[in-house]
């Protein structure tokens, strides 16, 4: 499979964006990288190349925009006046690659520390190589302009750190805030503290080594990002997984799914206030862990897939098992909904709260349910469909006001779509293999590796070597709990990535949030926050 | 504990003799207030730890406090960057003595599979860890089990020591 993709010249990137923008409806910028090519088997052009990726409005068009870097400029013009998600998209090109985006209004680091020397994910940049980090930024470089923006004298706000370490910061992002009173002026968010080097990782991992560490992204919902890593090589190799496997993979799915939306919902009522929301709708979820790792063999992080299908068939009796957590999963909204859904304090404190507009955050680059809560009916599950979503009878969740109830209940209402998509998938779960028979991409059965001379080669080629994905470059996504979730492969044809691009949902989200919260009360923005889901593994990478 | 004397025996079922260390420890071990840092998908599993099913108030250290000057157990669930070390010392050290230290998970006993340029390789190497647990993440009963050792090792301490023994001479690569 191919993305389009239009090859341009660096002086044309802004006239091409333009263009692509105004006139065709691509209005949603994905995700920015570069890609280093040093060392790529007979590259002779420049180094350095970036990409843009844009989506159009409809959500069935994806476009990938490329043009290399001049060697010695090492410059291009920004977009982040054209689109919001260009902001922090670009800030994270220079900051991994060191490509300068000339008119960019804040172009610094922003996953690695500000006392970071050189570029990480340049190919002549040694991986262990860790650099020490003595103190934490000021911050006041980003707040300064934002204050004087506003017409605010330094002296006349109070600042104030929510977190790092924080209990309403959900991990390890850090909001930086002035407020006059209650009230935010003007706020900056920091993120990096959970930059774990995930894309430098692939570099140096087979394919399928690199599962493991995609379900350490969303870590709420390892299995979706296992699928969607998976799929996207399955789509390079030309490789299509047995029926069997696509109906596991949804099933699954689709429990991370409900797993996923639980835990921000059941976060987002603690912020509120709402403890015994959080037991009634943890109690489900421990449930579906138990369900899982007698699956996988693990609670959390289940490196389910593999490239071609899946590592397990499911057990006797999973079918039951599985329905009785959606029985205790409907009991437990019932029973969380039926403390908030007409509780005056909770309405109070969530209708017109952290309002998202619709055209910003299209601009921004949010999807999932942040998206869909503003009313836009987008999901990647019905725009492009896979593993036959297009024949399982579900709805896509929308909300009216794009405020934290809408984000809540959105959510809420996704679990049980998500729950009548599994029961329709067990009831059709075809019988068959869970992975290709091809052996190029998937390990032969043990009989023949312990069997025969061929079975034992294979199995060593494929675990030393890797599966041999051509030499291209390719772009794909799936609906993962907080939306499109992406990855941008380039293959040099041997067994380890050159390069691998996770595009994540949440850090768009995050790089919009200062905006979100921008004049709302600190309170608002606590549960604004709670109501995004922001996964540290995720946006941080 | 116990009565002794013939004096004490006439003050019958109403007092108990005990030493201050033993009566101290005795209360610190079975009310642990943890500090939770949850940096990552370690700090999940804690919710997990917490929820009605594993139950952490069971062991009497469910008043999680995110303030660390409350805390006498710090929790460190998750991965640990270059760019979090000076926090998570700062919280440390914010911490009042008696303190202990679960490293919760392999990232943050030793960087894990994310051997690279921006994770710490071991939170040991900025502060004094009492516990490891292994696990990626580790199970909740796993959790349990470290924290029952804290229990025990709470129980050697003494009112009159200031600092305690092995954490005195701990110097890690933020320490100056």
């Amino acid at each position: 499979m191919h993305n389009k993709v239009y090859e341009i010249t660096s002086d044309k990137i802004r006239e091409t964006i333009i263009a692509l923008k105004e006139n065709e409806n691509f209005s949603l910028l994905l995700d920015i990288t570069a890609i280093d090519y040093l060392n790529y088997p007979n590259h002779t052009q420049e180094r350095f190349s970036v990409v843009y990726i844009l989506r159009d409005e409809s959500f069935k068009n994806e476009v990938i925009v490329k043009t290399m870097v001049n060697d010695k400029r090492l410059s291009l013009p920004t977009i982040s006046d054209l689109y919001q998600s260009a902001d922090w998209g670009e800030r994270e090109v220079f900051d991994q690659y060191g490509i300068v985006f000339e008119g960019h209004p804040n172009l610094k680091r922003i996953l690695n520390h500000h006392q970071f020397k050189g570029h990480p994910l340049r190919k002549d940049y040694e991986i262990t190589d860790g650099q020490i980090c003595t103190e934490t930024e000021d911050l006041m470089d980003e707040m300064r302009p934002l204050l004087k923006q506003k017409g605010y004298e330094e002296d006349e706000v109070m600042l104030l750190n929510v977190g790092p370490s924080h209990p309403a910061s959900h991990g390890t992002i850090r909001n930086f805030l002035a407020m006059e009173g209650e009230t935010i002026v003007s706020a900056v968010t920091e993120i990096g503290y959970l930059h774990r080097g995930f894309e430098k990782a692939c570099e140096t991992h087979t394919y399928s080594q690199i599962i493991p560490y995609t379900d350490r992204l969303n870590y709420c919902s390892a299995i979706l990002n296992n699928i969607g890593f998976c799929k996207t090589v399955e789509e390079m190799l030309g490789v299509e997984i047995p029926e069997r496997a696509k109906f596991i993979r949804v099933i699954v799915g689709e429990l991370s799914r409900i797993m996923d939306h639980a835990v921000c919902n059941a976060a987002n009522c603690v912020d509120l206030g709402g403890l015994t929301n959080f037991w009634y709708i943890f109690n489900p979820r421990d449930e579906a862990y138990e369900v899982l790792s007698k699956l996988t063999g693990a609670r959390l992080t289940n490196s389910y897939t593999r490239i071609g299908g899946l590592s397990y068939d499911i057990y006797d009796g999973f079918e039951q098992e599985v329905e009785s957590v959606l029985r205790s999963t409907e009991k437990s909204i019932d029973d969380a909904l039926s403390l908030i859904a007409r509780n005056k304090i909770f309405l109070d404190r969530t209708q017109d709260v952290g309002v998202i507009q619709q055209d910003f955050a299209i601009n921004a680059g949010i999807t999932g349910p942040n998206l869909r809560a503003t009313g836009m009916p987008r999901d990647m599950r019905k725009d492009k469909p896979y593993y036959h979503y297009d024949s399982f009878d579900f709805d896509v969740v929308v909300g009216s006001h794009g405020d934290v109830y809408d984000r809540m209940m959105v959510r809420f209402e996704e679990m049980i779509q998500s729950i009548r998509i599994i029961r329709q998938a067990i009831k059709e779960i075809p019988d068959g293999a869970i992975i290709t028979e091809n052996r190029a991409v998937a390990m032969p059965p043990k009989e023949q590796v312990y069997g025969s001379i061929e079975g034992m080669m294979n199995q060593f080629k494929l675990v030393f070597e890797g599966v041999k994905v051509p030499k291209g470059e390719y772009y794909s996504a799936t609906e993962a709990g907080n939306g499109e979730l992406g990855f941008y492969v380039v293959s040099d044809g041997s067994g380890t990535p050159h390069k691998v691009k996770c595009r994540p949902p949440c850090f768009y989200s995050l790089g919009a949030y200062s905006k979100i919260i921008e004049n709302t009360m600190l309170a608002d923005a606590v549960v604004t926050m709670a109501s995004m889901n922001f996964i540290a593994g995720e946006f941080d990478r | 504990m116990g009565l002794e004397k013939e004096e004490e025996l006439s003050l019958g079922d109403s007092v108990l003799v005990t030493k201050l260390d033993t009566a101290v420890n005795w209360a610190r071990s079975y009310s642990m207030w943890p500090m939770v840092f949850g940096t990552a998908c370690c700090g999940i599993e804690f919710m997990s730890v917490a929820a009605s099913k594993h139950d952490i108030s069971r062991f009497g250290a469910e008043v999680v406090r995110f303030s660390p000057r409350q805390a006498d157990l710090l929790v460190v669930a998750g991965t640990i960057s270059y760019k979090q070390a000076p926090i998570l010392k700062k919280i440390y050290d914010q911490m009042p003595e008696p303190k202990w230290v679960i490293s919760m998970g392999a990232c943050a006993c030793s960087g894990g599979f994310y051997d690279n340029y921006t994770t710490v390789q071991g939170i040991d190497q900025i502060i004094p860890v009492d516990e490891y647990i292994a696990g990626c993440p580790p199970r909740p009963e796993a959790f349990f089990d470290s924290l029952m050792r804290i229990q025990e090792k709470s129980q050697k301490e003494s009112i009159t020591q200031k600092d305690r023994q092995h954490n005195r001479g701990f110097k890690g690569f933020l320490d100056a």
